[in-house]
């Protein structure tokens, strides 16, 4: 029986008898776009349910992380230093290295990326150099992180000899977050717009003047948003900086830029390690990421608003 | 006239000075300040490519490249051997499995998103995508091991505790929002009046995106793709912990393996002296794995621009 004659049973049509060919041409019709509407109506709520997946992930994700830390993040946990002994463990100099770290890749990236961004938006012509150099941005944001780790272990650790210092790691994080930087400055340069520059120039104002006190004040919310962005990234990064060889257990608390160094990714990394030996170490790591992502938070949150703040239109 | 001197011309040279003055302490010296601090870019991008290769040259000194490209890894033997390809079958599986999840997950979410939600909807998922994608990749790994595999051993029993199964099912996850976000972009550039032409031939949503919208957005679709295989080529926490530091060379799933990424974390936060011949594979390991995700996105570059219909 082929699928015309079968649809017009079930309707009780009979296709030998029926002498109404309108009728059944009529009747097939709506039969397949029901089926087509149907189709399109299951296929909506597959597409709506694997979309919500992130959703549950990201919960569910959260709820572990949170329940397995509740009894172990207190005041004690990050204002001691570390200890083998998982009830002594407290993150303060983790806490200390991560600012540290930032003390060294705020100026350090702010000051090249900016400075990168200003050339290839107000200076550069277009000329082979400046493609250059926007090719070499776009190439390095896709570099694997753990490739920088290389880079930094042999510039800075080897042949500058700071070793594994909060310095040496400071360095290897800017680079890798500069391109961030970089693009998210450009961004905000080319929202300035031209008749700003074009009315300072009539005033007899020079560029560099141009620059600083007309695009500059303009941009800065941007600039800014990208920055924050960017040094959150670089918080969070674990790869370069365990490449560049930080201990796995450092109890002393850095006190300057040359000492050695940990930071809160690095500690989840190598207590995750040791919860085989230590099945506390777990809970240590899951507070340690409640720490680590309140702080991601926080920071994403200062962007936003800078962003929904200072939104001009012209 | 320029030479008497007149009020008039007094002033004048007065502001050629200032005016010249200017010139040269803030535009003639800026750009060129601005000048070398782009210039640190390039010399990152040749930093990277120098080290990875002169470094990797030692390497090559000391071990033959047929030994180089074989199956057998014991860097710490005591006859140590230097084979990279459990390395790139560690990596081309998990990653495999990576984009097994990303992929199906990662298009549907991209078609809901721009074909099917509403404004409201779309306002609430959005989001949530963008913190998916801002976790550091540490706390997947902490996720994929304290979470993931135990759920997993139950179901495989003969699932080892460290494996590559449950870090490339995370890594999958941690790639859903680029995927969803790249090919979302993708499709919300295809003009309305494509959709506007089917709907009036009387399609239905599902048939005006399958048939009509994923077609004129596949090279931003396909280059999103590849892009995040890139990225899974490239990520190294998810692995580093989860996946365990086994050399064999298998092709089972639910047994530990080593990735690239995962060789050179382990290697160097074990006490890899400067000079050895261990301490240069990092270098050898690192230049094949930038290698491999330089002409990933080489293709993405390549299929976004090839295939790119115009409208």
């Amino acid at each position: 029986m082929d699928i015309r004659s079968e649809i017009l049973n079930d309707k009780g049509i009979n296709p030998m008898k029926s002498n109404n060919p309108t009728q059944v041409k009529v009747e097939i019709n709506r039969q397949r776009i029901n089926r087509r509407v149907l189709i399109n109506e299951i296929l909506k709520k597959v597409f709506f349910a694997s979309t919500l997946f992130a959703l549950a992930v990201l919960s569910v994700l959260l709820y572990r992380i949170i329940a397995q830390s509740i009894g172990w993040l207190d005041w004690h946990f990050l204002t001691s230093k570390l200890s083998i002994f998982p009830e002594k463990a407290g993150i303060y100099g983790v806490i200390i290295g991560s600012v540290g770290l930032m003390v060294v890749v705020i100026p350090v990236t702010l000051i090249l990326g900016v400075s990168t961004a200003i050339y290839l938006e107000e200076y550069a012509s277009k000329s082979r150099f400046q493609n250059l150099i926007k090719v070499n941005i776009s190439n390095l944001a896709s570099v694997p992180s753990v490739i920088f780790g290389l880079l930094g272990l042999a510039l800075f650790g080897r042949f500058l000899n700071l070793g594994s210092s909060i310095l040496a790691g400071g360095l290897t994080l800017s680079l890798l977050v500069l391109p961030i930087v970089v693009v998210s400055s450009q961004e905000a340069l080319k929202a300035v717009p031209n008749f700003l520059r074009e009315a300072s120039y009539a005033m007899g104002a020079g560029k560099w003047t141009t620059i600083r006190k007309v695009v500059l004040p303009v941009a800065i919310p941007g600039i800014l948003t990208g920055a924050i962005l960017s040094i959150s990234r670089a918080i969070g990064e674990t790869a370069p900086l365990v490449v560049l060889g930080i201990p796995a257990l450092l109890l002393k608390v850095p006190t300057s830029l040359m000492d050695d160094f940990t930071a809160l990714p690095i500690q989840i990394y190598y207590w995750t390690l040791d919860t085989v030996l230590t099945p506390e170490y777990a809970n240590l790591a899951a507070a340690t990421i409640v720490v680590l992502l309140i702080t991601l938070f926080l920071m994403n949150s200062i962007a936003i608003v800078i962003r929904n703040k200072t939104q001009k239109t012209y | 006239m320029d030479n008497q001197i007149t009020p008039q011309n007094q002033i004048r040279n007065q502001i050629r000075n200032h005016i010249g003055r200017k010139k040269n302490n803030s535009d003639r010296l800026m750009p060129r300040f601005f000048l070398i601090m782009a210039s640190v870019s390039i010399i990152t991008t040749v930093g990277i490519v120098l080290t990875l290769i002169t470094d990797a040259f030692h390497f090559f000194k000391e071990v033959s490249i047929f030994e180089f490209f074989s199956t057998k890894l014991a860097p710490l033997g005591a006859n140590p051997s230097f084979g990279i390809l459990p390395l790139i079958n560690g990596t081309v599986l998990s990653s495999l499995i990576a984009m097994m999840v990303a992929i199906p997950i990662g298009l549907t979410s991209a078609m809901y998103l721009s074909e099917f939600s509403s404004p409201k909807t779309r306002s609430f998922i959005k989001p949530i995508l963008e913190v998916l994608a801002g976790i550091p990749t540490i706390v997947y790994g902490f996720f994929a091991y304290s979470f993931v595999t135990p759920i997993l051993m139950k179901l495989i029993p003969t699932l080892e505790a460290k494996n590559v199964l449950s870090p490339g099912i995370v890594m999958g996850i941690m790639i859903i929002p680029m995927v969803a976000s790249l090919s979302e972009d993708a499709m919300k550039s295809v003009p309305n009046a494509l959709r506007e032409g089917a709907y009036g031939l009387g399609s239905t949503k599902l048939e005006v995106t399958t048939k009509v919208v994923l077609p004129a957005a596949m090279s931003g679709i396909m280059s999103s793709f590849v892009l995040a295989i890139s990225r899974a080529i490239g990520e190294t926490m998810i692995v580093a912990i989860a996946s365990g530091s086994s050399k064999n060379f298998t092709f089972d799933i639910t047994h530990s393996m080593q990735t690239m990424t995962g060789y050179i974390v382990e290697f160097t936060s074990g006490d890899a002296g400067s000079g050895t011949t261990g301490y240069y594979s990092l270098y050898a390991v690192g230049l094949m794995l930038f290698i491999f995700t330089f002409i990933m996105n080489l293709i993405a570059q390549y299929i976004s621009k090839r295939f790119r219909e115009e409208y």
